[in-house]
């Protein structure tokens, strides 16, 4: 194909993605208990640490001094948030879940 | 099977994986468990991605992860329950400072000039510098290092607009003379920096659950601007999805 048209092909494909995306996003939000708020930020917080994949194949660009200092200090940072987001909501989730079971028995 | 396609098939199931993970959260009893599937997610997501050919050196790749992990894993372990909205912060300002270290180094390593790609790398920098910085002040009013008090001046408005029209300026100034370079690149950097600091002090303690939510939503989106800029799917859905969700949940809070 034409480098052009294969070039476009690929954008458009990207922007339907995106828009898709947009939308499962705001209709997967609905009726949240106020009191899963916090968890549910947390939990969506470590899911924006998938930037992680873009430090990864940043880092792995070798030969570049300046991009692998980038993509280094990128995947420590993007680890730290992937790591401690999921444990803290597992925490949190922790919490929550022993206070019906207990009233239960 | 190229490795492209394998790739790409389990970011689909990442994908999947997330969203499931995502709705799950939303209700009491199936939250654990959701954010256990969006956990298995990530790993799938990044293990293929190790297996790519654009990597050839895994050292610091390894390195990071080791680090990143452990600094990670013992953070969470130590926080005290109540110390919980600003190690949320906290992390949120991490994944803010990623997209815009992988915007850096994609405009590093840019060969040949393509607007697209150069608008996609901008906004990644300057959401993800306006979610760091403004993560770490929301951090350090919560955890009090500084005063949870609103800080008001004369001129505030001003300032704030001045900064804002500067960076936006910046950024049309850059793409329209790409080879004026890297001076004006690292300007909108700290402009991006010094935008977050200005949108959150002004704002009030008490407030800052719903301003880390709003953060947590630009986040998302850098972190979709980067994948544009890399063109990489999972980054756009996953990005996207967070984005999305976190204005809503702002908007119902």
């Amino acid at each position: 194909m034409d480098p052009i048209v294969c070039r476009s092909a690929c954008l458009i494909c990207m922007g339907m993605v995106l828009i898709l995306a947009i939308f499962v996003g705001f209709e997967v939000i609905s009726k949240v208990p106020a009191r899963l708020h916090t968890p549910l930020m947390s939990g969506s917080n470590a899911i924006s640490g998938i930037t992680l994949v873009g430090a990864i194949l940043a880092a792995g660009h070798a030969g570049n001094i300046l991009t692998v200092i980038l993509g280094t200090s990128a995947v420590v940072f993007a680890t730290i948030n992937v790591v401690g987001g999921y444990m803290v909501t597992d925490r949190m989730l922790k919490m929550f879940e022993k206070k019906p079971a207990g009233g239960k028995k | 099977m190229s490795i492209y396609l394998l790739t790409n098939l389990a970011y689909i199931v990442a994908a999947v994986l997330f969203i499931f993970g995502l709705k799950m959260l939303t209700s009491p009893a199936t939250a654990r468990k959701g954010n256990l599937i969006s956990a298995i997610g990530m790993l799938l997501a990044v293990v293929v991605t190790l297996l790519s050919r654009d990597i050839i050196d895994y050292k610091w790749i390894a390195a990071g992860i080791i680090a990143g992990s452990i600094i990670g894993a013992f953070s969470a372990r130590l926080v005290a329950m109540t110390q919980m909205p600003q190690m949320v912060a906290l992390l949120n300002g991490f994944g803010g400072i990623t997209s815009l270290l992988v915007g850096w180094a994609t405009y590093h390593v840019m060969a040949a000039f393509d607007l697209f790609t150069a608008t996609t790398i901008f906004l990644a920098v300057l959401i993800g510098g306006v979610t760091f910085s403004g993560s770490l002040v929301a951090w350090g009013k919560l955890a009090t290092y500084i005063s949870g008090r609103p800080v008001l001046f004369r001129g505030q408005t001003f300032l704030n607009g001045t900064l804002f029209i500067g960076t936006l300026v910046a950024v049309a100034l850059l793409l329209m003379n790409p080879s004026a370079g890297y001076p004006l690149f690292i300007g909108i950097i700290i402009l991006s920096l010094l935008l977050g600091i200005m949108i959150v002090i002004p704002i009030g303690g008490a407030d800052m659950p719903v301003v880390i939510s709003l953060l947590n939503s630009y986040s998302g989106i850098a972190g979709c601007a980067a994948g544009l800029a890399i063109q990489n799917n999972i980054l756009i859905v996953a990005g996207a999805l967070v984005g999305a969700s976190g204005i809503m949940s702002c908007a119902r809070q």
